[in-house]
């Protein structure tokens, strides 16, 4: 059966089978996950989990949420085979799924599409989120411009200028954006900001939250919306190659496109998993977002999870090049992942997403986020490793466009 | 020792509400506010809530988090903080720490109630730690023998309020509004609603926090409430002023008419 026909997704994909972190068991990924916030947000939490559960089994919502899915996102995305990058892999066959090629240019609009929805369910007429790279802030006010709903987006001052173009986007769109100034003035401030945002007009607003992480119920409900990626590649590598992938290969910052991709694959067992952080300028120096390779067991942002901190429970402030993944704490079902063993973690430098990067735009003429590069860096460590005969699916999570003032410093384009 | 118990039976004795004060440890230096602290109870605070510095205080407003940046900033470590409890304690005052969970679960629960007993602590006032995560802390907190207070907000069901309340021991805190942190014009009008709501489920005292500022909002709040929280407009105090001296004055200025106004 061709994809395009029926829908694209069935109350079974949201959440598949196997999956941790549903209601029974109250957003637990093992000792993961939880709920750690002030009590004031406990019923809107509580509401939303509510009202996402009567909604992922309402064919209604799901019809809903799957016609924007295909006539405003652009899925299916398709996947792309990148013969003449994967020489560089020891010619691994290497596919890509397209995230780059849906409405706003990464896989975000899946999230942010549902959640929008959800808010309309919620009965409530504001959206706040926060962003990192901007890619989040751009997909919420796009989704909220679509909708009819105010939209606020929180953006740590660092991000807002090196990311200044996402800036005009937000606000051509519609959204205001507010310069976050206190902390690292990067993304996890701009997260306690929109926490207390929520907490003074929880009445009115939903918080469109951006990642897997955060308090039960956002983790559920993010790789929900995400899990289409997967659900999609499964198919559509099994199509193309009458085979299962050896590998599945993405980026992790907070991990929401990781999950994404992912979660379809975790009950073949034979699919390794394999998600790569934010090296920065190399473990050795401190100054990297290596939250699940070099982080310690705590709490961020309402989750327990793994977390940069520091012996007192301090957050350290992470780096990376790419914003998007400049992020110390991780989605708790990623830390659930590691600690089961069923995925595997790994750090990317700077200097070897940049080298993916301009590899993948020589070779392929594709231009992808400097966040997939750190996916592609690792695909290609990962062919040579696993030889000429394995085939390796890669998220490549957006499209670079919005990276092009970094890269033409890092470059001297 | 002074516990939470003999402070709001004193208070009790004497028709009033009781006065809680909170101040971060570390700020404008850890000298600083144990001296600030010990002028807020010589002026009339009967408890007072030592902050513990975090990184990401996502239920302050910027009064707060000003303060503990600086706090931060000074290499305000845990062993400060205990220090700090141990010399507001000596005022005679019940001293609590007030603390976002992730510090307490790094050094590790048991290791931490019994430290801060030892320094003559009280209790803590964990504002993230929700009833469903808090066994382990409930434990630990118990076998060192010190208080564990917990928040009800004004969005809170009846349903939660009962799983807080029967997870506090010392007092609940109700949150008198929707928000985070910080001195306002007026006390929210959800407060005393709030705390009519909480009285059929504890025979704990109730005290009110958030928003509060002024003597006159202490003693409306005194009127419903058996302790009244006061920590952004101290904080405001010492921000303002020129040098410590002044900051002192106007720290124990501030204590006194709030305790005028827990006993109109």
């Amino acid at each position: 059966m061709s994809i395009s026909e029926g829908t694209l997704i069935t109350p079974a994909d949201f959440t598949g089978a196997g999956s941790a972190g549903d209601v029974s068991e109250r957003g637990k990924f093992g000792v993961f996950g939880g709920r750690f916030v002030p009590e004031a947000l406990i019923p809107a939490l509580d509401e939303v989990a509510a009202e996402y559960e009567k909604a992922r089994t309402d064919m209604a919502f799901i019809r809903e949420f799957d016609h924007l899915l295909r006539t405003y996102a652009g899925r299916p995305t398709t996947i792309t085979e990148v013969p003449r990058f994967a020489e560089h892999a020891g010619g691994a066959r290497i596919l890509l799924k397209r995230e780059d090629l849906t409405h706003t240019g990464a896989h975000k609009i899946n999230n942010v599409l549902g959640q929008a929805l959800l808010t309309k369910r919620l009965g409530k007429s504001r959206v706040i989120a926060e962003t990192g790279a901007g890619q989040h802030g751009v997909a919420t006010a796009t989704a909220a411009a679509l909708m009819g709903l105010e939209c606020v987006i929180y953006m740590g001052a660092v991000d807002c200028e090196r990311q200044a173009l996402n800036v005009a986007r937000m606000k051509l769109l519609g959204a205001r954006v507010v310069p976050v100034t206190n902390g690292s003035q990067t993304l996890k401030d701009a997260i306690n900001e929109a926490f207390r945002d929520w907490v003074t007009n929880v009445d009115s607003t939903h918080y469109l939250f951006g990642t897997v992480a955060g308090p039960y119920p956002f983790p559920g409900i993010v790789r929900d919306f995400a899990r289409i990626i997967g659900v999609e590649a499964r198919r559509q590598v099994l199509e193309l190659t009458g085979k299962l992938p050896d590998a599945v290969c993405a980026a992790v910052g907070g991990g929401s496109n990781a999950i994404g991709i992912m979660h379809a694959f975790i009950e073949d067992e034979g699919v390794r998993l394999h998600g790569y952080e934010a090296g920065g300028r190399g473990l050795e120096t401190g100054e990297h977002a290596l939250t699940l390779t070099a982080g310690s067991i705590g709490v961020l942002h309402g989750s327990r999870t793994y977390v940069l901190q520091d012996d007192e429970g301090q957050t350290i402030e992470s780096h990376s090049i790419s914003a998007g993944l400049d992020y110390p704490g991780v989605g708790p079902e990623h830390a659930w992942l590691k600690d089961s063993g069923r995925a595997t973690y790994h750090g990317i430098t700077d200097a070897e997403a940049m080298d993916a990067f301009a590899l993948l735009a020589r070779t392929e003429g594709i231009i992808p986020a400097i966040e997939s590069s750190h996916a592609l860096a690792g695909a290609l460590k990962l062919g040579r490793d696993l030889g000429p005969d394995a085939t390796i699916l890669v998220n490549l999570s957006g499209r670079g466009d919005k990276d092009m003032g970094t890269a033409m410093k890092y470059f001297n384009l | 020792m002074t516990t939470l118990a003999t402070v709001f039976e004193k208070a009790r004795a004497e028709n009033r509400a009781a006065l809680v004060g909170y101040l971060p440890a570390g700020f404008p230096t850890i000298d600083g506010a144990i001296a600030a602290a010990t002028a807020m109870v010589e002026a009339g605070c009967d408890v007072i809530e030592i902050g513990l510095p975090y990184s990401d205080p996502l239920m302050d407003g910027p009064t707060i988090q000003d303060a503990v940046h600086r706090a931060l900033e000074n290499g305000t470590r845990i062993a400060d903080v205990m220090r700090t409890v141990e010399g507001v304690a000596k005022s005679g005052a019940a001293t609590l720490v007030m603390t976002y969970w992730n510090p307490i679960d790094r050094y590790g629960a048991d290791r931490f109630a019994r430290d801060l007993a030892d320094a003559g602590g009280v209790g803590t006032i964990t504002p993230d730690l929700t009833p469903e995560e808090a066994g382990p802390w409930r434990e630990a907190s118990a076998s060192a023998g010190i208080d564990t207070v917990f928040l009800v907000a004004p969005s809170s069901t009846e349903e939660r309020i009962g799983i807080v309340a029967d997870c506090c021991t010392g007092f609940v805190y109700a949150a008198s509004l929707m928000g985070v942190t910080g001195a306002r014009e007026s006390v929210g009008s959800a407060a005393e609603g709030l705390v009519k709501r909480t009285r059929p489920h504890t025979a704990l005292p109730v005290c009110v926090g958030l928003g509060v500022g002024t003597g006159g909002q202490a003693a409306e709040v005194a009127a419903y409430a058996d302790g009244v929280i006061v920590g952004s407009a101290f904080i405001r105090r010492l921000l303002d002023a020129p040098n410590e001296q002044e900051g002192l004055r106007a720290v124990r200025e501030l204590a006194a008419e709030l305790a005028e106004g827990v006993r109109r």
